[in-house]
């Protein structure tokens, strides 16, 4: 496959104590600094006398610190690649690998944002509960929990509504919420299925800079899936491209723009225009039912 | 305004009850029937019909035995009711059986129930009150478990809650709406056999009262039997309304947050 872009796997992470990163300039890390290992994942659904084969074989990682973003097109089995990797759905076949351990049933060290933040938060709780409620399952005393539950709330821009339900808030702000507990968590992987897909498109930017903001002052690493094509590549160091059913990998796609991303600036770039018009055309691709090379229809 | 807003609240809710007093009041005022007497004879005797001696020996028994055998109706309920929801298996096992006995009126188990637990004593009647309020609230608990939003279960199970906290945090509070119907419906059942249990065998107590005001032809006390057990019906239906407006503030919020949207 001719392509300008680069379609090799890049295994290092971007430094991010340096402002801005450039192609090329990466450190070596060695294999064991890989977050996330997705192997062969494969998963067949059995329905009432009929076999669905959802995901044929996803093999990609992710590295320590990495924002990847997976993109495909309508149906292209996201969902159940993302509840796969979050050990909420067993596999058929495959192996996903979180910090070296095998995933077995919702891991320890992963936190998942769901695309339905009015139904992922506790109606119930309020807003700081909400958030607390799995640092209590995690064992951690109250002091340190009210810390982090706060700290959590400010850096989502949500401190004075820790009191609030989250019914009493708008789309944007519920989906701030579930950012929160998350991020309280302290995952070292954060799972996020199309979390924006709900909002207006004034919030969807608000949301998205806050998912940059956040990932670089934790330092967490990311797995976004999402089917916005822009938002893709804004957002990510990575993109993964999906072909439809039965979904595997067509391209992975390094997204060579600065570190430093700005919603006027970055989208009104040449480069920006040249990887979002070639994921595009990716994705028409995999829409018309384009494999990889060697892979039969 | 609110204050005006309150006060018109408060005319239409009573005006229909001050309006049918007042037509049985006149309406009965010369009567001379012996079976309809005078609703001012009737108010004549209430007081001392309902002394203290009865009010202990008689009305406070019978809601004793109504409170008890609801309490069961809704612990048994709910976590029978909770486990077959969360259970398939069990659910494809027990609820043909539980829609069979479900069909069976409360009252026609009396005869039964006493015959097992004894005619004079308090089991019967508890365990006759504990058996009808049963199934709205088992039901509908089966309802509310098997309906909680996939989401909040693949949430709970992604932070790994305990099951425990699982349970008393998602499935106990999530499904806590549609208990509250079932509980809604099971109360007035409840009072309902709190009366019938005590029609057979059974010497004292507020519906046995009742039946000996009747068959000894007094027929004022008997009435002012039946408008205490009005009240009564009607005062247990406000407390509850009252628990549960503070228990699901939560979801009279999330409605009304649901319809604005």
């Amino acid at each position: 496959m001719t392509s300008l872009f680069p379609t090799t796997r890049r295994t290092a992470p971007a430094d991010r104590t340096r402002p801005s990163t450039t192609p090329g300039d990466h450190v070596s890390t060695p294999s064991s600094d890989v977050a996330l290992d997705v192997r062969a994942l494969k998963k067949i659904y059995e329905g009432a006398g009929r076999q669905v084969e959802a995901v044929r074989d996803l093999t990609f990682s992710v590295a320590r610190g990495e924002l990847v973003c997976i993109v495909g097109p309508s149906g292209a089995g996201k969902t159940t690649l993302l509840r796969g990797i979050a050990g909420l759905l067993p596999l058929t076949s495959g192996e996903v690998v979180l910090d070296g351990a095998r995933v077995t049933g919702p891991p320890a060290g992963m936190a998942v944002v769901f695309q339905e933040y009015g139904r992922s938060l506790f109606p119930w709780l309020t807003v700081r509960q909400n958030v607390e409620l799995p640092l209590k399952e995690k064992g951690l005393k109250k002091a340190e929990r009210r810390e982090k539950v706060e700290a959590a709330l400010e850096a989502v821009g949500l401190a004075d509504s820790g009191d609030a339900h989250p019914w009493q808030l708008s789309g944007g702000m519920q989906q701030r919420v579930a950012i929160a507990r998350a991020v309280a968590y302290e995952p070292s992987v954060l799972l996020m299925d199309e979390p924006f897909a709900a909002v207006d498109a004034q919030t969807r930017a608000d949301l998205e800079d806050l998912v940059r903001t956040l990932w670089h002052r934790l330092g967490v690493t990311v797995l976004f899936v999402t089917h916005d094509i822009e938002e893709a590549v804004y957002l990510g160091q990575r993109v993964l491209v999906l072909s439809n059913r039965p979904t595997v990998i067509l391209e992975d796609v390094t997204v060579d723009l600065p570190d430093v991303r700005d919603q006027l600036e970055t989208r009104s770039t040449a480069r920006f225009a040249e990887l979002r018009h070639h994921v595009y055309e990716l994705v028409q691709k995999a829409k018309k039912g384009y494999r990889p090379d060697g892979e039969a229809v | 305004m609110t204050v005006r807003k309150a006060l018109t609240q408060l005319v239409l809710a009573l005006a229909l009850p001050v309006v049918l007093v007042a037509v049985w009041w006149f309406a009965s005022a010369g009567s001379t029937s012996f079976f309809w007497p005078p609703l001012s004879r009737i108010v004549e005797v209430f007081p001392e019909t309902w002394d203290a001696e009865r009010l202990v020996n008689d009305v406070l028994p019978s809601l004793a035995r109504l409170a008890i055998g609801y309490s069961i109706a809704l612990v048994a309920g709910v976590a029978l009711g909770s486990a077959i929801g969360l259970n398939p298996t069990l659910r494809a096992f027990l609820e043909p059986t539980l829609e069979f006995f479900r069909a069976i009126p409360p009252p026609v188990l009396v005869p039964i129930i006493a015959l097992f637990a004894g005619y004079t004593g308090w089991t019967s009647k508890i365990v006759t009150i504990a058996l009808g309020c049963l199934w709205p609230i088992l039901l509908n608990a089966v309802e509310g478990v098997r309906g909680l939003d996939e989401v909040l279960v693949d949430t709970s199970r992604s932070y790994r809650l305990r099951r425990r906290t699982h349970l008393f945090q998602v499935v106990l509070r999530g499904s806590s709406p549609q208990v509250a119907a079932g509980a809604r419906q099971a109360l007035s059942i409840g009072v309902i056999l709190m009366v019938i249990s005590e029609l057979f065998g059974a010497n004292r107590g507020l519906g046995a009262s009742i039946v000996q005001f009747q068959r000894a032809f007094a027929v004022p006390q008997m009435w002012t039997g039946i408008i205490l057990l009005g009240l009564i019906g009607f005062a247990l239906s406000v407390l509850f309304r009252v628990v549960e407006h503070y228990s699901l503030a939560w979801y009279r919020g999330l409605r009304q947050a649901d319809r604005g949207a």
